[in-house]
């Protein structure tokens, strides 16, 4: 069959990289083709190229059998092909509809014919099984449903192609269920999907094809029903990449973290977290699964200091630590990595070096008296460049110019540095890509093997089942059950994680 | 007392005070809503209110000295759009540039055109239509106009779109940095017409620093209002008042200082969000950068 869609040998440079070298990439209509690669492998390159954000120095674009070079995404968009970007362009203020028709906007005179527009909306929504409300703002809205009004917005625009750029980085996993199959939906109805991602397990599940990417140049396409996770991972990374974490039998010490009816309310004031008890001993990886937004945050703030409990009491290493300030209870060697690297994690705009002594500016040797100690900070980040493999020019740089995973590198190096008895890590390896993800287990692994506990939340199941000893499972804020990680299955935890006691 | 403070004159006074406010505040909005902070508005208006005098003063029709007014304030707009839309200044910065600019330009001027330091010479004032001047009810009209071009039009939707999310907007095919431009000129012209009914509307004349902070009141009447058409009609009318009241108050041995403060107090209550929330436009200020769309 004649693929709707040909990309023939595309090269794009920018000044010092090649972003795109001879790449060729093709989409068939009504398949779902995923495109795949590390961060930084040039997979937004080729299709900003696609969507007219960028031109390709070589190359051959033929679309519905028509070669043709496209400039700007408006022509992108007249010729029917529609983005949805990572993060999502759409206007809080506004309404789903006006988010929907803003650019296209169907008048009546000089007014903007609202009728129209909601039943239009109206239309399409029901064409594809695309819930949404029509005149609710987008600020009030899940972000699901956000999703579902980027969808629509390309739709509204006649798109035959939609790229989805790393769709489900933002979801829940009930949202990504329901993503995919509104995405077999579409396809159903003749539309083509190009899907960008680097988590291989969606890969099988949704997509028909998948091209994999690496530095700037296709690797190959290969057929989901003929391959594996192990040989796209392999394709992505280029070698033999671990996708199971190996780890030897824990070795239990004594009890390092006891939890003792914690409960606690929301930034609303609303009830979150519900008489919570929970231990773990030293050489001990306790995970915490459930869907996101079921206290879990609020918990992990709690127990670091961020945040008030309304009832209870936390003991580390039997001391009581309940109401202690966030500093104290980093001084008492509780190292935190938090679920937001840009917001808690990192201060962008600063350097690796400054970074990487966040919370400990103020101790011997950073500091001496008032001054910091310039030639220590310096010493203490080349030491973790290297030793934790931060891949940066050097350490000056901002931590904004650095990869995901290289960002999420500098905070699990300085938070492990601290001589941690308790590590707390909130989605350690979201939006990093597999390299580091490998890398990171094993840093979480290792630092269970020299005796220290360690408190794991992930809205990834897989990651909670392959690094925990023992899982204990949020739902609305209670603790449902707590179970050996040996006796887990996706199928046991998804039950629990819904509520579902036995 | 009661009669003395809401009567006809006190109306009429409240709406002569009001209309330089609510006319330049329309015109911040617009440049605000489009993600343009426009602090230049009170160097724009004294630039119109000087440029209408001048024109008018050697036409002798003031008419087209309002013209000259909507055209100078058209111009320090395009300074403020060039260098904080193309070269992406800091819009404070380059707002407060203008101001101080048109206060020293307009004194410059004086002297070259008209030999005097304060005051020029008296030139022919816009007519009487009833009892006010004509830019009272275009400043009335203006109101309702912006109301509905932002609410109901296309237009209207686009430029509420790039002030909250321009690399949205962008991706649909909106021009960003044209309607920025186009948004920014408006707002000028109108801060040039405001300038005009102080100097031919008002008086007949131009005096030094004639604006004396109105340009900031107009912005203060906006975030009050809310950056709604609306609410910033109604805190002008609330500013104009407190000036009327100032002047009617004038030998009852209150403190005219007490009764201009007023408006300034409602203001901070207002920004602190005591009488609800009052949000910009989340892109303002930022200046369009299409590479990092």
């Amino acid at each position: 069959m004649q693929p709707i869609l040909t990309m023939e040998n595309i090269t794009k440079r920018f000044p010092g990289v090649i972003a795109n070298d001879g790449v060729n990439f093709d989409l068939q209509a009504g398949e779902i083709h995923a495109l795949v690669g590390e961060n930084g492998a040039g997979k937004s390159t080729l299709m900003n190229v696609l969507f007219g954000l960028y031109q390709p120095e070589e190359g051959k674009i033929a679309y519905k059998g028509e070669e043709l070079i496209i400039n700007e995404p408006t022509q992108a968009i007249k010729l029917g092909i529609g983005m949805v970007h990572q993060h999502f362009k759409l206007v809080q203020p506004l309404t789903v509809t006006e988010n929907i028709i803003l650019g296209s906007e169907p008048t009546l005179g000089i007014k903007i014919n609202k009728e129209k527009a909601l039943k239009d909306v109206d239309e399409l929504s029901k064409k594809y099984g695309l819930i949404i409300d029509p005149k609710a703002k987008i600020e009030n809205i899940t972000v699901g449903m956000q999703q579902r009004v980027e969808i629509l917005k390309t739709l509204y625009r006649g798109a035959d192609i939609i790229i989805l750029d790393e769709p489900t980085a933002v979801l829940t996993p009930q949202e990504v269920k329901e993503l995919f199959a509104i995405l077999k939906g579409l396809t159903d109805q003749g539309k083509s999907i190009i899907f960008i991602t680097h988590k291989l397990n969606e890969v099988m599940e949704i997509a028909d094809r998948a091209t994999v990417m690496r530095r700037g140049k296709t690797i190959g396409t290969v057929s989901t029903k003929e391959t594996s996770p192990t040989q796209l991972a392999e394709m992505m990374v280029g070698r033999q990449v671990l996708l199971r974490v190996e780890k030897q039998e824990a070795k239990l010490g004594k009890e390092v973290l006891k939890v003792e009816g914690v409960s606690g309310n929301d930034d609303r004031n609303l009830q979150v977290v519900d008489n919570v008890s929970l231990s773990i001993r030293a050489g001990e990886i306790l995970g915490i699964a459930g869907v996101e937004g079921n206290g879990q945050s609020e918990l992990i703030e709690i127990l670091t200091g961020l945040r008030k409990p309304t009832s209870g009491d936390i003991y580390l290493n039997d001391k009581k630590i309940t109401g202690l300030t966030a500093r104290e209870i980093k001084n008492s060697h509780v190292g935190y990595i938090p679920e937001d690297r840009h917001k808690r994690g990192l201060i962008l705009d600063f350097s690796i070096s400054e970074n990487a002594i966040l919370g400990i500016h103020q101790r011997k040797p950073f500091a001496k008296g008032m001054q910091l100690n310039l030639s220590e900070i310096k010493k203490h980040a080349d030491n973790l460049i290297e030793k934790y493999d931060i891949r940066t020019p050097n350490r000056e740089v901002h931590a904004r110019n650095l990869s995901g995973g290289n960002q999420q590198k500098i905070i699990i190096a300085r938070e492990l540095e601290i001589d941690p008895v308790l590590i707390i890590a909130s989605q350690p390896t979201r939006g990093v890509d597999i390299g580091a993800i490998e890398f990171i287990h094993k840093q979480i692994i290792e630092a269970r093997d020299e005796g220290k506990a360690v408190l794991l939340v992930s809205a990834e199941l897989q990651e909670i089942l392959s690094l925990s000893d023992r899982i204990a499972v949020i739902y609305e804020g209670e603790i449902v059950d707590i179970i050996d990680a040996k006796e887990a299955t996706e199928e046991k935890l998804g039950l629990l994680m819904a509520g579902v006691r036995n | 007392m009661w009669q003395d403070l809401f009567n006809m004159s006190m109306l009429y006074a409240t709406l002569r005070a009001a209309t330089p406010l609510i006319i330049t505040a329309i015109g911040g909005l617009i440049a605000e809503r489009s993600g343009i902070i426009n602090i230049a508005l009170e160097g724009k208006m004294l630039m119109g209110a000087f440029t209408a005098v001048v024109v008018s003063y050697y036409t002798g029709n003031p008419w087209l000295g309002v013209l000259g007014a909507i055209i100078a304030g058209g111009i320090m707009a395009l300074i403020h759009g060039v260098v904080s839309i193309k070269y992406k200044a800091n819009q404070v910065v380059s707002g407060t540039a203008i101001n101080i600019l048109a206060g020293g330009l307009t004194i410059f001027l004086l002297q070259i055109i008209f030999g005097v330091a304060g005051t020029s010479p008296q030139v022919k004032k816009l007519p009487a239509w009833g009892p006010f001047h004509p830019i009272v009810y275009f400043g009335i009209l203006l109101v309702f106009v912006t109301h509905y071009v932002i609410y109901y039009t296309s237009w209207g939707l686009r430029v509420r779109a790039i002030g909250e999310h321009p690399s949205a907007a962008d991706t649909v095919g909106i021009n960003v940095i044209k309607m920025r431009y186009i948004c920014v000129i408006i707002s000028g012209m109108l801060a040039g017409l405001a300038g005009a009914a102080l100097s031919l509307g008002d008086l007949n004349v131009f005096v030094k620093g004639m604006t004396s902070g109105r340009g900031y009141i107009a912005l203060a009447a906006m975030i009050f209002g809310k950056w709604t058409p609306i609410g910033a009609l109604g805190a002008s009318l609330l500013f104009g008042y407190s000036t009327a009241l100032q002047m009617g108050l004038q030998g009852r041995g209150i403190p005219s200082q007490i009764v201009q403060m007023i408006p300034y107090i409602f203001t901070m209550i207002a920004l602190a969000g005591f009488v609800g929330k009052s949000t910009p436009p989340a892109a303002l200020g930022e200046p369009y950068d299409k590479a990092k769309r």
